[in-house]
């Protein structure tokens, strides 16, 4: 059974300019396979940077600043599929990254371990659900658990009110009727 | 006191009372985050008149170093003694984006941002 939370927006590959990154969950260990993190958020951000015209110094200001928020959004989704996807599946992590004319959407996608399941989506529910001005301020005064399940709360609240993003999720089980369940995370920030 | 790291550098210059920090702070949890945590609480601790974290080289900073650098300012909240002074810049999207929340974190705060 597939489950949305939030406004997810479907994409179709067949359409639109992207671009799309698989790790192989179990190849190297964690270790070196955070120091990846950053270099696959910098390059895509990189390609963000050539993708939008700079015309003026305002576009050019403009640029950098997308650059920017391209390489912390996908280094902290990375992250987080790293940390909590689960091994056992051996199911790939995937980044993908569409650009449109008003906005670019990152997607990451990483298996889920049954067990955080629940915890996982409780939090989401509250991410979307309460002011996250609010919970951004109690996480951090450090009142709350910093990762909850299968999600870094803290990371998703910067995207939410420091970088004004759109975040939403889908779950659904790796094949019919199993127990393992594939999470797509997706960030959209206006351009 | 210093720590030095291919990819960041952190430095404390007790007479000036400033922590210097450089590079790329992308490191996993608060676990490896603890040896920076561990200086900052030191220059803390030190409670001198005007305590500066001066952040102008440091270009990226992943959540969990928000959240280490916010531990270090509520701590200054606690203690209540010393004056603290960010130099940030504008040039960093993290900076731009969410430098604001330490001064959230303490309002008398003092923000230099270039």
């Amino acid at each position: 059974m597939t489950q949305i939370f939030g406004k997810f927006i479907e994409r179709q590959e067949e359409y639109g300019e992207y671009l799309k990154i698989g790790f192989s969950p179990t190849s190297i260990p964690i270790q070196q396979r955070w120091r990846n993190n950053g270099l696959s958020a910098d390059f895509l951000a990189d390609y963000v940077y050539m993708f939008f015209p700079r015309e003026d110094r305002t576009s050019s200001e403009r640029q950098a600043e997308m650059k920017g928020v391209v390489s912390y959004i996908a280094n902290e989704l990375l992250e987080n599929a790293m940390k909590f996807s689960y091994a056992p599946s051996q199911y790939a992590i995937s980044l993908a990254m569409y650009l449109e004319a008003d906005a670019i959407s990152l997607y990451v996608t990483n298996s889920v371990d049954p067990k955080s399941l629940v915890a996982f989506q409780q939090c989401i529910q509250r991410l979307l659900t309460e002011d996250p001005n609010d919970l951004y301020m109690e996480q951090l005064m450090g009142n709350v658990e910093a990762e909850n399940g299968g999600v870094s709360a803290l990371g998703i609240l910067t995207m939410l009110n420091d970088y004004g993003a759109t975040v939403a999720w889908k779950f659904a089980p790796v094949v019919p009727e199993a127990d393992v369940m594939i999470v797509t995370t997706m960030v959209r920030v206006p351009v | 006191m210093e720590i030095s790291h291919e990819n960041y550098r952190v430095k404390y210059d007790v007479a000036a009372a400033t922590v210097v920090c450089q590079g790329s702070f992308r490191l996993r949890g608060p676990e490896e985050y603890a040896p920076i945590l561990e200086l900052l609480t030191q220059a803390a601790e030190a409670k001198p008149a005007t305590l500066t974290l001066d952040l102008r080289q440091l270009q990226f900073l992943n959540s969990s170093g928000l959240n280490t650098l916010s531990k270090f300012v509520l701590l200054v909240r606690k203690l209540n003694t010393s004056q603290v002074v960010i130099q940030g810049n504008r040039q960093f999207a993290w900076q731009q984006k969410s430098m604001l929340n330490f001064q959230r974190l303490l309002p008398g705060l003092q923000l230099e941002i270039a």
